[in-house]
């Protein structure tokens, strides 16, 4: 007989309590256990809420028994879920990940009338022309001339951004912002970039420096994975 | 076995007629058996520009719609025995002639001549799809202003999707070289490069074309004109001479010394 190891385990560091729960017994059979170690724990109601990071290993958690859980945890108890990890993802959940996550590339001019859209990332490796279109729900990386329009997180994300070699931009659209260029003849720009300034509530572009300032996350994989 | 090259350029007035007309007679000149087709039905004038309109008994509907065989509706031109044109018909509309009518008819056109030069309407539309359908390449015309430009930009993208030979061409005509220099018109360059594919030639704006189409001769006829050696070096490059692009300035000079030589003040 090897030793029996708990169902549940439960850490406490300064950041709240980590609960563990044993990936290898039946879903219900964990619920019954941790209900009986929550009624277990003494708590001081006068204190501030206490925040719990469950932890359920290599068992697939849907949302139901996220819900299920969340509830057993909070309920009559001075407690917050702050997250619940699991190291297993469902098939199509990767999938998507992975499609919304990864870059698409592309090398063609994007011309009048034509329209480009893509899932995820976008890089172009051409122009695109007055009148063409590109469209992504992540960001847009043009290695060329954007004359045309741009719309980055075309699905509601405002913090991506647009990125192009040459920019002269008929239109930039990052999620439900818009701007246009000014009615006055100016020049384009080179190497730089569109983002939405929050101060100023608009979208401005910058030098591309002002990435890696301002969207220093943008560049992680693994923080927009957690990001959804 | 010959080759069909669409003239097109999506916006109208660009001289597309004027070019076809042009080539196709730059073309006779050199001796190659030459074929026009007027593809804008309804509103037909390449039979005007080539002064053949007395000379049409049957049209392309005619053809497609069977009440004549289609060398009966050949037109042969008053200068050069090498060169025809199939007339568009004035009666009916773009809807008379189908893609697949189209492509029989410049099949059959290839067997028997060298080059099918095909004038295309303006628009995207049905008379569009119909002129392309039968063309292994394509030039686009184009002028040297916003709105000409973008509009080629927009037939270049569709001209990509279809099956041809070889990727389309770009004739930028009535050049005002006046204005390109002082900045106020789109340079050939700045064209070039937003349209990116390759230019096969560039023709001044000269008063000789609208003269000489007024009149029935296309201006390629007269050795002498800017346009006229434009429209001849158009005609060398299809032929896959390698003729350079003369700059603007240059060709300025030449036409300068030109003038002199004959005496001209200049």
């Amino acid at each position: 007989m090897h030793e029996k190891k708990p169902i549940i385990t439960i850490k406490g560091n300064r950041e709240g309590l980590t609960l563990m729960i044993d990936d290898e017994v039946p879903f219900e059979e964990a619920l019954v256990e941790l209900k009986d170690k929550l009624q277990s724990t003494q708590q001081n109601k006068n204190e501030p809420l206490v925040s719990v990071k469950v932890q359920s290993g290599n068992r697939f958690v849907d949302e139901e028994k996220r819900d299920r859980l969340r509830v057993m945890i909070e309920e009559d108890n001075h407690f917050k879920v702050t997250a619940i990890e699991t190291n297993v993802v469902h098939r199509d959940e990767a999938l998507r990940w992975k499609e919304e996550s990864g870059i698409k590339r592309t090398h063609r001019i994007i011309r009048s009338g034509q329209v480009l859209k893509v899932t995820g990332d976008l890089l172009l490796i051409g122009d695109v022309n007055p009148g063409g279109k590109v469209m992504a729900t992540g960001n847009i990386y043009v290695l060329g001339n954007l004359f045309g329009i741009a719309h980055a997180g075309y699905k509601g994300d405002r913090n991506t951004f647009i990125a192009a070699s040459y920019m002269k931009p008929t239109q930039l659209r990052i999620a439900d912002y818009i701007s246009r260029a000014p009615d006055y003849v100016a020049d384009g720009v080179y190497m730089e970039c569109g983002v939405i300034d929050d101060n100023e509530d608009k979208i401005i572009i910058d030098s591309l420096k002002l990435l890696s300032r301002k969207r220093n996350e943008i560049s992680g994989f693994e923080r927009r994975m957690q990001n959804g | 076995m010959g080759e069909a090259i669409v003239i097109t350029s999506g916006k109208g007035g660009v001289g597309k007629t004027t070019t076809t007309a042009n080539i196709g007679t730059a073309l006779a000149l050199m001796e190659k058996k030459v074929c026009l087709i007027d593809t804008d039905i309804g509103l037909r004038n390449l039979d005007v520009i080539m002064g053949l309109e007395n000379r049409i008994i049957y049209d392309i509907v005619d053809v497609v719609e069977g009440r004549c065989r289609l060398n009966q509706a050949l037109i042969r031109d008053k200068r050069f025995d090498s060169l025809t044109l199939l007339p568009a018909a004035q009666t009916s509309d773009k809807s008379a002639v189908t893609t697949e009518g189209m492509k029989k008819i410049v099949a059959e056109l290839k067997q028997e001549y060298d080059y099918i030069i095909i004038d295309c309407p303006a628009g995207i539309e049905q008379g569009f799809q119909n002129a392309i359908a039968g063309a292994d390449r394509a030039i686009v015309v184009t002028n040297p202003e916003k709105s000409s430009v973008r509009d080629a930009d927009r037939i270049i993208g569709l001209l990509e999707q279809e099956d041809m030979t070889e990727a389309p061409r770009l004739i930028i005509n009535r050049i005002r070289n006046h204005m390109m220099q002082s900045g106020d018109i789109m340079e050939v360059d700045e064209i070039v490069q937003l349209l990116a594919i390759d230019l096969i030639g560039i023709v001044i704006d000269d008063e000789e074309v609208i003269k000489a189409s007024n009149n029935g001769e296309p201006v390629a006829l007269n050795p002498n004109p800017k346009a006229s050696i434009a429209y001849r070096n158009i005609a060398r490059r299809i032929l896959g001479e390698n003729v350079p692009l003369q700059s603007l300035e240059e060709e300025k000079g030449i036409f300068q010394r030109f003038k002199k030589f004959i005496g001209m003040r200049s």
